[in-house]
């Protein structure tokens, strides 16, 4: 039996399977299911703080509509909590998860200002947070420079990193005009690990009812090609952890991103797809596969196809790897 | 430790602090206290003896007062709070708790009964109500003392063992805020000492030391047992004193049981308790200070009555008395008051105790929270001063029918010159009385006293708000409104032409007007009378376009930041730049909770209001020739005109008695001379767009919305911009449809527009009603309105009642009432009104419905054009049911009255007419129509006829026709306070048709949880979630076999809520109507707009299994067919879509999730029960149902 234990940013995990944020997270009947589906760890759904804040003006304002007009009914409701309860509902499963569950649960955070991402990470950290992932996204206009976003995400991460002590991961975008020299400086700012990519959700149109409609697209499988790219690219140039997300369909492709470098491979569209349990059968395959092919351990499998940038020897290497990725895109499969 | 709080938070810190267990209900003006014991209970505020009270909701006063008593033979420290008929529902158990020498306190905020019209105003009808029950009764006359007299209540019953009512003036006292200093714990605790507790805790019922209270005493023993009490009677007075004096050496504020001031050989005295005894020292004061020999006696222990120190207080030099009471006792010798005061002066006169036997008046004042000003204070001295006095007389009113109201000088003033006196008039939703509040914390805390009284409409849409301040270097005495002010605050240039706005400014005020007009064009915009009235009293007048700033910091309508900043920088109370500062302080603190942007918006709305204020330079002269528009049409009737149209001005104190009616009859439809134009944006017909289906006619909850279908040649008088298309239905060529929307009465809620089906093709957004700016559309649709008002209203016998697109052609007999905008319970009273409201009584219990059913000035209900409509009643809110059943019984006893008489005169009448009405079916409308014509026959027959018994069958010939009683009324009565009532009343088997208008929550008084608040939901008294399921009266009616029983949601089924009320009101037998009403207090918006989406909540619901629609006829179950109709399919979402969207539930989530969760939980496997129940009970056979046992009808 091949030994999945793994390492994610100093977390000792039991198998390299994390569960990524995903709606199942919401609750801790949710995320129980997924550890008893048997994911080395959860990565809970993202706490946006501009929603959170918003959720409490608007709650403040229903509470006190109709108030001060008529006599009898000066307010409708008892006391409302405002801002200062934003993020409650959130803690309290993290911190019930946290407490009562075996795996790591990592939190992951989408701050809008400094104060909301350092009091935020640090309340995550005080429930119990095993790590923080930072959700950089937000949409900068068309104003902003690449340089811009890239600074912003780069202080945004050392303003988390000082103000708690539990290892901070970082969601990448794939979108930066140079995703490689991101990563390096994210891992200058101390970024315990790298999680490729995120995926945005993107609105989409109703054409009968003309209407925009919120759009959540589960990930393919070849969405993964990607992230796996750049995984086995920039493995061999970092010691950060690096986490692989997106386009998880079968133990396979568990297998490929851990080939090309991944730390842990993150999945949200199987086990919504195929429930909670589907992640027992990745790790099966998984497990299977590794003894089919002689690996006695996650470590022996990590990087195995990654590219090396060292001169020299890597110039070779560097050739296989063009070769394959030209190969790929000439309709032939490729390692990735 | 000073702060400014209003009598009922000053009384309840005390009470909470003094007790262990608080049983209460909700009660206007009391509920603000067992609001805030709730709130503090469950935050965990502990009290003087280190634990935390509970608090306990019962069903109503009746059982708040049993729970009370419970808990006080069980050894704890125990409390209410209430009012009015509350506190009459308490007094069985209040001789009780007396009879059995109980300490206890009731804290009452004083307010009158419901007589000839409910009021929640305040006077002393309802503690001089419980004077004989053996309650001690002690008063407050300012909110100082309602904190201060409650400690000395709560010591006293403790010491001498008889139960105290502590009352103060419903909202004169109970909601003013005042500066006042609190007592700390240690002087609690110094008032009440340990002993005093243990001793009440070892007479609590023990198993440990068993004896018997409450036995059955004969008359053998009975009497000698009620005289055993007149010891700890007699000791009560001293007992008192000692505690008054307790208090005193702690914090120097002295009270005696009576208290006298003014001159030390005053001739004249006056005797009062409650708020009016302040304003008689301050007046009193003046009139000393202006060399009269006057005196006022400050009554403050009234039972047990302190004749002694009543006698002691009164200087021996008093030659006239006049006692006031804030009461009435119709047919009595005179007010209690008075009598006793009488009384004690008489017989220490005749014992020889007093040498003067002084001239004693009694007189009435202040009913209802009518004014008591220095001026009426000042008028009692008058009256009392003539050669001779009245015996009783009234003051504050002018009574032209019995000649007791005497005259008085309204103009005195004797404020002190150091007072600053403002008034801010706003409406409800714009901030004012919010803004104002902080505005008084701001200036407490710079040290200055401060005084706030908010009065505020009759109405629960577009109310306006007037706020009464007063600040000043010493304590604030004067608890009336402020009559003549430094600085006025108008909020809304509309209200500027209302008389009180200029009417109550001081010569040279200053005036913060809120328009679009700058500085140097508002002159021009003001009607003449205004212009005038600015000119006489030298009006400094500022102007500042608030409404503009609002919209532009993104505030939406929510002026007031920027009016409180212009108020602090032109009123000159504190430095402007310190005021400023002060003011963004507030912002940061009360925004704070709702969020960083919020904040900024009011920041940059304070710098914005200081660039954007003008001051206006007033001409010499009247420039407008503009007239203000007249209240009412010159061609209302007299009643309106001279009546009505006063109220609605706010001038209704000056309508002397003779033109009131004298037993509470109002007339019906005065709403329609109200035009009220509170919505800005109101719904307008695209009649091209239109399917003519009639949704938003139906759903509409001010009945603005009205479809007529006319023969198209009538077109041809219309005025230009009519609208109308042809008529879509089958078989009626030549046929016109116009859906005419009364936009001056619209409310702007959005509900049409939400329920229209269609869309505009290319334009979703456009539905065929839409909401557009009155403005622009008033003239062409007055004109409209009079045009169609003069379109024949289709004849009722050839309408389709039984689909919604018929019934739009039904005429609305309930229409513009003053419900909250969107209000989910109006559509369905309205329904009622247009289906059968021709032949309706409706009885309805007091709440949301009697409201703005009966909310005077303007009466909704109103009456068809053959002068037929609904009669309206409210007796109370617990007795709905019975006083329905009351109707029924009476009618059902005419009616076999009449049909005997008509069979008594079947000669003369001829048999075929007498056949014809006693065999008439009555069903459908053209047998109802065909019956009212055979009826017009009997009584043209019966006009000639001159027997007894003819006269006798006119008197009750209508009840030949059958007649509709309606019970209507909320959850809280239902649920509630009603139940047992309601439930007697579905057993009777007689034909009455409840409708239940639930919103889950008491909504009048303010969101308090009922018992059909879900299970979850988050209300007042439930703040951390009910943990109790909704309770299921459709099944508990069901169970009797002989109840029609419907749960409805018009937003959900609008053609099964239209079959239930059809199905009920023919059943012959009593109906139960549970019909969801979606409601403010539910916490619901769309687009920014409070319960815009109601509808679509009510459909979500029902799709979630949380309101499943059913029906149970038990005619079905006659005939072997199940009785049970589930009308709504298996829930296709889950609870969570449904609740998610209401601040009730969504509140806890973040409050407390893991306690959301568990509730969101359990409420879910609810929903699942029950719906597995009616899903079994929709496939059992009839007989497994109870049967219908009622003999042959």
């Amino acid at each position: 039996m091949a030994d999945l234990s793994s390492n994610y940013m100093g977390l000792r995990l039991q198998n390299p399977l994390v569960a990524s944020a995903s709606p199942l997270s919401h609750t801790l009947a949710g995320i129980r299911s997924l550890v008893e589906g048997g994911v080395g760890a959860v990565v809970m759904h993202s706490l946006f703080e501009e929603e959170v804040a918003l959720e409490a003006e608007r709650q403040v304002a229903l509470a006190e509509a109709g108030s001060e007009s008529f006599a009898e009914s000066l307010s409708y409701f008892p006391e409302v909590p405002g801002v200062e309860a934003g993020g409650r509902r959130y803690l309290s499963v993290l911190e019930r998860a946290a407490t009562v569950l075996n795996v790591p649960v990592i939190a992951s955070l989408n701050g809008t200002t400094q104060k909301g991402w350092t009091r935020f990470a640090h309340q995550m950290e005080s429930a119990g947070a095993a790590a923080i992932e930072l959700n950089v996204y937000s949409s900068p206009g068309p104003e902003a420079s690449g340089r811009e976003v890239e600074e912003r995400h780069v202080e945004i991460l050392g303003l988390v990193k000082s103000s708690v002590s539990v290892p901070v991961a970082v969601k990448l975008s794939p979108y930066y005009s140079s995703v490689g020299e991101v990563a390096l400086r994210m891992e200058e700012a101390g970024a315990d690990a790298l999680v490729l990519f995120n995926r945005f959700l993107h609105p989409d149109i109703d054409p009968e009812t003309l209407q925009v409609v919120p759009g959540l697209g589960l990930s393919s499988a070849s969405e993964g090609r990607l992230a796996r790219t750049w995984i086995a690219l920039l493995r061999q140039r970092l010691d950060t952890s690096l986490a692989a997300s997106t386009g998880v369909d079968g133990p396979d492709d568990l297998a490929k991103y851990l080939l090309a470098g991944a730390d842990v491979v993150m999945t949200t569209s199987a086990l919504l797809r195929r429930g909670p349990d589907y992640a027992q059968v990745l790790l099966d395959g998984l497990s299977d596969w590794m003894s089919r092919k002689g690996f006695t351990s996650i470590a022996k499998v990590r990087g195995l196809l990654a590219a090396t940038p060292y001169p020299g020897q890597g110039a070779e290497e560097r050739a296989g790897y063009v070769a394959a990725l030209r190969a790929a895109n000439a309709n032939v499969a490729g390692p990735w | 430790m000073r702060a400014t709080i209003d009598g009922n938070e000053a009384a309840v810190s005390v009470a909470y602090r003094l007790n262990e267990l608080c049983c209460i209900f909700p009660i206007t003006p009391s509920s603000p206290m067992a609001e805030l014991a709730d709130e503090w209970s469950a935050k965990g505020r502990q009290n003087i003896f280190g634990t935390v009270p509970s608090v306990v909701e019962m069903q109503s006063e009746g059982g708040a007062a049993g729970a009370l008593h419970g808990a006080l033979q069980g050894g704890a420290l125990s409390t209410t709070f209430t009012a009015s008929q509350g506190l009459l529902l308490m007094v069985p158990n209040m001789f009780k708790i007396a009879g059995e020498l109980t300490p206890a306190t009731i804290h009452v905020a004083a307010r009158s009964l419901a007589a000839q019209a409910l009021s929640i105003f305040g006077d002393h009808q309802d503690v001089m109500a419980v004077r004989e029950t053996g309650f001690a009764l002690l008063a407050s006359s300012s909110v100082q003392e309602a904190h201060d007299m409650a400690a000395i209540a709560q010591s006293a019953t403790l010491a001498s063992r008889v139960p105290f009512v502590h009352f103060f003036d419903g909202f004169r006292t109970s909601h003013e805020l005042n500066t006042i200093e609190l007592l700390s714990d240690d002087d609690l605790r110094a008032l009440v000492p340990g002993g005093l507790v243990l001793a009440h805790r070892q007479r609590a019922m023990s198993p440990e030391h068993p004896f018997i209270r409450g036995t059955s005493q004969n008359p053998d023993v009975y009497f000698q047992a009620r005289e055993t009490v007149n010891p700890y009677y007699e000791a009560v007075p001293a007992l008192v004193e000692e505690a008054m004096g307790k208090l005193a050496e702690r914090t120097g504020r002295s009270y005696h049981l009576v208290d006298y001031d003014g001159h030390p050989d005053a001739e004249q005295v006056v005797v009062a308790m409650g708020s009016g005894a302040e304003t008689l020292r301050e007046t009193v004061r003046h009139l000393v200070a202006s060399g009269e020999r006057v005196g006022v006696v400050t009554l403050r222990l009234y039972r047990p009555f302190p004749a002694d120190a009543l006698l002691g207080a009164l200087p021996p030099t008093v030659k006239r008395v006049a006692v006031l009471d804030r009461t009435k006792e119709p047919g009595s010798f005179g007010e209690p008051l008075f009598l006793d005061v009488l009384g004690a002066v008489a017989e220490a006169h005749a014992r020889g105790e007093r040498d003067v036997m002084p001239l004693v008046t009694g007189g009435r004042y202040g009913l209802s929270s009518k004014e008591f000003t220095p001026g009426m204070a000042a008028g009692v001295f008058a009256e009392l001063g003539r050669a001779e006095p009245r015996r009783r007389f009234t003051v504050g009113i002018t009574d032209d029918v019995s000649g007791t109201s005497i005259e008085y000088d309204a103009a005195l003033d004797i404020e002190p010159s150091g007072t600053l006196r403002a008034l801010f008039f706003g409406l409800g939703s714009d901030g004012t009385v919010g803004a104002n509040k902080n505005t008084i914390k701001i200036l407490g805390d710079e040290g200055l006293y401060a005084q706030g009284y908010f009065v505020y409409d009759s109405k629960k849409s577009g109310g306006y708000t007037t706020s009464h301040l007063r600040f000043g270097p010493d304590p604030i005495k004067a608890p009336y409104l402020v009559g003549k002010a430094g600085f006025i605050g108008c909020h809304r240039l509309g209200l500027i032409e209302r008389e009180e706005v200029l009417g109550r400014a001081a010569p040279g005020a200053t005036l913060l007007l809120n328009c679009e007009y700058p500085a140097d064009k508002v002159w021009e915009a003001l009607a003449r009378p205004v212009q005038e009235r600015m000119i006489e009293k030298r009006i400094q007048l500022y102007v500042v376009d608030a409404s503009r700033i609002a919209r532009d910091v993104g505030l939406g309508n929510r002026v007031n930041t920027v009016l409180q900043t212009c108020f602090f920088a032109i009123s000159g109370v504190l430095d402007q730049g310190r005021a400023i500062e002060k003011v963004k302080e507030a912002v940061r603190k009360t925004y704070g909770r709702r969020g960083q942007k919020v904040v900024d918006a009011n920041l940059a709305a304070v710098d914005r209001a200081l660039e954007g204020l003008g001051r206006a330079q007033i001409p010499g002269q009247v420039t407008s020739r503009s007239e203000l528009a007249p209240l009412v049409p010159a061609g209302a009737p007299d009643f309106v005109r001279e009546v009505t149209a006063l109220m609605m001005a706010g001038q209704g104190d000056a309508i002397p008695v003779s033109a009131l009616p004298a037993d509470g009859t109002w007339p019906v439809g005065t709403a329609a001379y109200e035009k009220r134009n509170i919505s800005d944006l109101v719904a307008e017909w695209d009649a091209g767009l239109c399917i003519q289906c009639g949704n938003c006619s139906f759903v509409c909850p001010h009945s603005v919305i009205r479809s007529k279908y006319y023969d198209s040649a009538k077109l041809a008088g219309a005025p230009a911009g009519f609208r109308s298309a042809p008529l879509n239905a089958r078989g009626l060529p030549e046929t016109s449809y116009t859906l005419q929307v009364y936009l001056e009465d619209c409310t702007g809620c959005g509900l049409c527009v939400e329920a229209c089906p269609v869309s505009a093709p290319g334009d979703p957004a456009r539905k065929a009603i839409n909401l557009s700016w009155r403005e622009a559309l008033l003239p062409v649709e007055r004109e409209s309105i009079a045009f169609f008002e003069s379109l024949p209203t289709a004849e009722r016998s050839r309408v389709d009642f039984g689909t919604v697109r018929g019934a739009q052609f039904l005429q609305p007999l309930f229409e513009f009432s003053g419900a909250c905008a969107g209000c989910g319970e109006t559509p369905y009273v309205k329904l009622v009104s247009q289906l059968f409201g021709d032949r309706a009584v409706v009885a309805n219990a007091t709440g949301c419905s009697s409201i703005y059913g009966g909310n005077l000035p303007t009466t909704p209900w109103t009456a068809n054009s053959e002068g037929r409509g609904p009669a309206w009643s409210n007796s109370l809110f617990e007795d709905n049911a019975e006083f329905g059943l009351g109707l029924r019984l009476a009618a059902d006893h005419h009616a076999a009255l009449a049909r005997e008489r008509l069979s008594q005169l079947r000669e003369a009448l001829g048999g075929d007419l007498v056949e014809g009405i006693l065999r008439a079916p009555q069903r459908s409308e053209s047998e109802l129509a065909a019956q009212r014509d055979r009826l017009r026959e009997l009584r043209r027959y019966l006009s000639v006829l001159d027997t007894p018994f003819a006269r006798d069958l006119e008197s009750v010939a209508e009840h030949l026709l059958r007649r509709s009683v309606w019970i209507i009324g909320g959850d809280g009565w239902a649920y509630d306070i009603g139940s047992a009532g309601l439930d007697h009343v579905l057993a009777s088997g007689r034909d009455v048709n409840v409708l239940v208008l639930d919103t889950e929550v008491y909504s009048n008084t303010g969101g308090q949880a009922s018992k059909a608040t879900p299970l979850g939901a988050v209300a007042k008294f439930a703040a951390a979630g009910k943990t109790a399921e909704k309770k299921d009266i459709a099944l508990q009616a069901i169970a009797y076999g002989s109840v029609y029983v419907a749960r409805v949601a018009m937003g959900a089924d609008p053609e099964q809520t239209l079959r239930a009320f059809r199905e009920a009101e023919a059943y012959d037998g009593p109906s139960l109507i549970i019909a969801y009403s979606h409601c403010i207090a539910h916490g619901i918006e769309k687009d920014g707009v409070i319960l815009r989406n109601g509808l679509d909540q009510q459909y979500k619901a029902v799709a979630s299994g949380h309101w499943p629609l059913l029906r149970y006829d038990p005619v079905l179950r006659s005939t072997g067919d199940n009785p049970f109709l589930l009308d709504s399919p298996r829930p296709r979402i889950g609870l969570g879509e449904y609740v998610g969207r209401e601040l009730r539930y969504s509140v806890l989530g973040r409050s407390d999730p893991v306690e959301a969760e568990r509730l969101a939980g359990l409420a879910q496997e609810a929903v699942d029960r029950r719906w597995a129940t009616y899903e079994e009970m929709a496939t059992r056979p009839a007989r497994r149902y109870a049967p219908d046992a009622r003999r042959e009808r």
